[in-house]
């Protein structure tokens, strides 16, 4: 109590002078976002918000994913009360909500005229439910699909397949790959981070026939299958892969590929905002996309959503909601696509988006292989074995994010050539069965 | 403080009170300006440090809401028996050490160069001092992106003719690349402190020694050098105290990695904290860590002390 | 020279010798070292001047190899970081930093006083326990320093980062301005005291002026420290309270191309503490002497 109290002195003289700027009338919703693309678009239409909601201003945190999560989670966890919306995903929503951290948005969204909660993609929902109700409203949906550059296969005579293994990927990547004129073969993420190297790197064990864990939370990180996995996917990005692998993530491949730098890359179905704006991009219209590579599995595609939730802490519910809802609303779509150009609207989201004719047209080379990808993702079946956990690209529960990045930061090691797979795995299996073991006997430690 | 209030109670030249050296109000009046002060960094330093060690005998996982329970020592064990905290503790040795070292051999020379005559002397020191000037956010920015980038940063560009072709720095040489950006920043700085040093030179010895016919190599080492040691040694200091806690750079520039190749313990901290939410363990590094420095910094301290014990002979 | 005359002509004689052939050889030797210098200042300052070319790019200019030097340069960059909330953030850092900056003088100014004219007793433990608060790494507490703001509702508050800012800056000062005020002559002190002057006036009128160098050194580097800082910045504010550091970090996107802006961002952050050190940088160097320049 001391200690709290005595600070409190030093502060007391200064609370409520903490502003500089803003202020007047009406409520003020803060929120925590995310700087994507399509957020910072959003940021740009909130104008429009304010117009036909006066009383409501709106202030916004926008900060890179990394420091945006540990952000988030930080004040959330501690019950901070800065922030009345929050952009999380489909990790956190199910966890948070079990934890009693955020507020039931079904009753609020079923009493939303034309809110229309059934129109979400029904695997992006499910994703962000928790025993059946909806605890974040999904703002943009992404899979992950392999995008390739049409000409330089024609070019080279090869021909891609309808659903391309991932032996087959590795063969191009070899032919197309030429260290002299500066071609990698493909792109693949590298960069430590569970929400980096691994969100491919998990869907190409998932499809080898690997795991995390079996149904006795035993790891599974040196097994056979996963094994061969990591082993496939670090050799091909080393053999045939960018420069500088254990540093690039979206955006270095982003910008390798949008210069024409790489033949393929394996990556978040949304790699389309970059390589189809012709303002960042030098090959537009050169790019053909499939689905995610397989090996063992049927599909293999990740599921991810960012969406929106509201900490219990928030002192303005209704206000906090009304703008929820106004960004992931169908009228949302429409104002920017009419205001931003039909290629911005936020994908994997609403499935009457993939309704709306000038939607159509302008993502037309890339409209059904995204739907294809976004209905095909089954965060209940991500493997080939039956598996304790949901999650593709990740684990759905709280240790994941340490375990993950630990583990990231070695595969990256073994990608920038400091370590061997075998070992890196072999540390790795050692972390994940700490955590494996507080699950074990069905109930938490 | 026992003293003072002994030598307070007892009566003596009641004539003049307030100017004895050794009565109360005196003591006060002395001792009141440094209070503010003393007290405003202890609340604000200390208190969380002591909370810190409050909760390093928890475990206490934050995304784990029930999980928070009394552990004693746990933690600790954990910490000292975690491989890879060794490591991390190595990193932050060799990049704190070796950034300093270079930074303070490269602002000598620089120094060293500035201190002679030439035309516009004015000009390059201004652009010399401006790295040290610039936020070290910008600047690990600035050196991941436009200047280390393989296919496009200039660095390659530069060091193409020497067959460099596309080396990823950042990823080959973490460490390295961390250091780089840092020596950038802090070679400034150490210039700035060599040269206000070699300014400082009493001129009238330095003539006399070279009416003696002393070598240039010959007056550098026998009058410069003992006088900027005192420069020197405090450029060491001051380096460690901000380097050792470096986090900016790393965090902007590679994330600690590849893999913890170039984590140091704040970012490790960081990442125990911001990412594991695991509160009890990060508390435990950080009692760990500040256990640690404070040992440095006593034997850093020792050196400042004799570097300024002129000085403290006057006070 | 006329001083030091005592030299015996003996050994002056070899040493005219020597300058007879000197002047030419040291005038070449002067020119090379003038290049070597210029050559040095701008390869130091070229990452620098770099960031600000590419402020001026397009975003596809920014991203070639070779890197161009040539091209049409724009103010698209700086009017989109203008337009994203940059006024706001400069304000919050121009407020941190100047307020910071002063309480840490009023309180650094009297303690420095306190330990060095007039010292108290265990001036050495006082001294040590101020810099030793600079070794704790702030990782380590920003924990328990998130839930006590957050208790006393001062998250993204701008006076939460004046505060932790004078406690970064304060130990630091009290050094500095206690070598200043080392400086000041005994007898200057003596005479005050035997007149009977107070302690206030003393310090206003025979100390302060003394000093006044040596804090603005003081202050130029509280004000560099408290305009760079980051690590507290982001994690303590959110909507209202973001510094120009926190908000060059947003600039970083993981989709798209970005180096172009980030580098106008870089550019309007790090201007007002380069041009105050560019103004300032004779004081800087008596500052980080530590008033160790006679």
């Amino acid at each position: 109590m001391l200690l709290l109290f005595v600070p409190s002195l030093l502060l007391a003289g200064c609370a409520g002078a903490g502003s500089l700027g803003t202020g007047g009338a009406g409520k003020t919703v803060t929120v925590a976002i995310v700087s994507n693309s399509q957020m910072t678009d959003a940021i740009d239409l909130v104008p429009e918000f304010e117009k036909t909601h006066p009383g409501i201003h709106m202030r916004f945190v926008s900060l890179s994913e990394n420091q945006a999560r540990a952000k988030i989670t930080a004040s959330v966890a501690t019950g901070g009360t800065e922030f009345d919306v929050v952009m999380i995903s489909n990790y956190e929503t199910p966890q948070w909500a079990a934890n009693g951290w955020l507020v039931d948005l079904q009753p609020l969204a079923d009493a939303t005229p034309g809110y229309d909660p059934n129109d979400f993609l029904p695997q992006v929902r499910d994703a962000l439910s928790y025993q059946g109700h909806l605890y974040s409203v999904p703002f943009y949906g992404e899979s992950s699909f392999l995008a390739y550059r049409k000409d330089l296969f024609q070019q080279a005579g090869l021909t891609m397949p309808e659903h391309p293994t991932w032996h087959q990927v590795r063969d191009f990547a070899a032919r197309l790959d030429n260290k002299k004129t500066g071609m990698a073969g493909i792109c693949l993420r590298g960069l430590p981070g569970w929400g980096e190297v691994l969100a491919p790197l998990d869907t190409v064990i998932n499809t080898f026939g690997g795991s995390w864990f079996n149904l006795n939370w035993d790891a599974q990180l040196n097994s056979p299958a996963t094994r061969e996995a990591v082993q496939f996917y670090v050799d091909l990005v080393r053999d045939y892969g960018e420069p500088g692998p254990a540093v690039s993530s979206f955006g270095e491949c982003a910008t390798l590929f949008g210069q024409g730098n790489v033949a393929m890359w394996y990556d978040a179905t949304s790699v389309v905002t970059a390589l189809e704006d012709p303002s960042q991009s030098k090959v537009v219209g050169k790019v053909g996309y499939v689905p995610a590579p397989i090996e063992r599995t049927a599909h293999s595609g990740w599921l991810y959503a960012w969406s929106l939730a509201m900490p219990k802490t928030s002192p303005n519910h209704a206000e906090a909601w009304q703008f929820m809802s106004w960004m992931t609303s169908k009228e949302y779509m429409h104002l920017v696509g009419t205001q931003k150009g039909w290629s911005h609207v936020p994908p994997g989201s609403r499935a009457s988006t993939y309704q709306i004719p000038e939607y159509q047209q302008a993502a037309a080379p890339y409209l059904q292989p995204t739907l294809d990808a976004m209905n095909n993702a089954d965060e209940k079946k991500p493997t080939l074995m039956p598996v304790p956990y949901t999650g593709i690209q990740f684990v759905a529960i709280p240790e994941f994010q340490d375990m993950g990045t630990r583990v990231s930061q070695q595969v990256s090691a073994a990608i920038a050539g400091q370590t061997s797979v075998p070992d890196a795995l072999e540390e790795s299996q050692k972390y994940a069965q700490i955590v494996g073991d507080t699950y074990k006997g069905g109930v938490q430690k | 403080m026992t003293t003072t209030i002994e030598a307070a109670t007892t009566p003596k030249k009641p004539a003049r009170p307030q100017s004895g050296p050794g009565s109360r109000a005196d003591g006060w009046t002395r001792r009141f300006p440094l209070l503010p002060a003393l007290v405003f960094t202890f609340v604000i330093t200390q208190l969380p440090f002591i909370v810190t060690i409050f909760y390093s005998l928890q475990s206490w996982n934050l995304v784990r809401p029930g999980s928070r329970h009394f552990v004693g020592l746990d933690n600790y064990i954990e910490v000292f028996s975690d491989s890879q905290f060794r490591r991390v503790t190595l990193n932050t040795i060799v990049l704190t050490v070796g950034a300093v070292l270079i930074a303070v051999a490269l602002g000598l020379l620089l120094a060293l160069m500035l201190n002679r005559a030439f035309p516009g002397r004015a000009v390059v020191r201004t652009l010399l001092i401006t790295p040290f000037l610039i936020t070290p956010v910008a600047a690990a920015l600035l050196w991941k992106t436009t200047l280390l980038d393989p296919t496009y940063g200039l660095v390659n560009f530069v060091l193409a003719p020497l067959g460099v072709g596309q080396t990823d720095w950042i990823s080959s040489f973490p460490l390295l690349a961390v250091m780089m950006a840092i020596v950038w920043q802090w070679t400034p700085f150490m210039m700035l402190l060599i040269l206000a040093g070699l300014q400082s030179q009493p001129t009238d010895v330095l003539e006399a020694a070279g009416v003696d016919g002393a070598s240039n190599f010959g007056i550098f080492r026998e009058i410069t050098i003992p006088h900027l040691r005192r420069f020197i040694e405090l450029g060491v200091v001051l380096g460690t105290i901000y380097l050792i806690n470096t986090f900016d750079t790393i965090y902007m520039m590679t994330q600690g990695g590849p893999g913890i190749a170039s984590s140091n313990l704040p970012f490790y901290i960081y990442q125990r904290a911001f990412l594991g939410f695991d509160i009890g363990q990060s508390a435990a590094m950080g009692v760990v860590v500040a256990i640690l420095t404070t040992i440095v910094s006593i034997f850093a301290l020792r050196l400042i002390f004799r570097t300024f014990s002129g000085n403290e002979a006057s006070a | 020279m006329s001083t030091s005359t005592t030299t015996p002509p003996a050994a002056s004689a070899p040493a005219t010798s020597h300058t007879a052939s000197a002047p030419s050889k040291r005038s070449t030797g002067n020119v090379i070292m003038a290049i070597v210098s210029w050559v040095v200042g701008i390869v130091f300052f070229f990452p620098v001047f770099w960031m600000v070319l590419t402020a001026f790019k397009q975003e596809n200019d920014a991203y070639t190899n070779p890197p161009k030097l040539f091209f049409t340069p724009t103010l698209e960059q700086f009017k989109e970081v203008l337009a994203s909330g940059a006024g706001p953030a400069l304000l919050n850092s121009l407020f941190a930093t100047v307020v910071s900056t002063l309480l840490v003088l009023l309180l650094a100014v009297p303690a420095a006083f306190a330990v060095s004219l007039r010292p108290v007793e265990k001036t050495k433990d006082v001294l040590f326990f101020f810099i030793s608060t600079k070794m704790l790494p702030i990782v380590a507490a920003i924990v328990p320093i998130y839930v006590v703001v957050n208790e006393l509702h001062a998250v993204d508050n701008i006076w939460t980062l004046v505060v932790l800012y004078t406690a970064m800056n304060l130990p630091i000062a009290v050094w500095m301005m206690r070598s200043f005020f080392l400086e000041v002559p005994g007898a200057l002190l003596e005479a005050a005291s035997i007149d009977g002057a107070s302690v206030w006036r003393t310090m206003r009128e025979v100390v302060l002026p003394v000093v006044s160098p040596g804090i603005a050194a003081t202050a130029l580097i509280c004000v560099i420290f408290a305009w760079n800082e980051f690590f507290i910045a982001v994690n303590l504010t959110a909507a209202q309270a973001g510094t120009v550091p926190v908000f060059l970090v947003s600039f970083i996107t993981s989709e798209g191309l970005y180096f172009a802006k980030l580098c106008a961002a870089a550019t309007l952050a790090a201007l007002p503490v380069v041009i105050c050190g560019w103004i300032a940088q004779n004081k800087l160097v008596q500052g980080l002497s530590f008033g160790a320049v006679k």
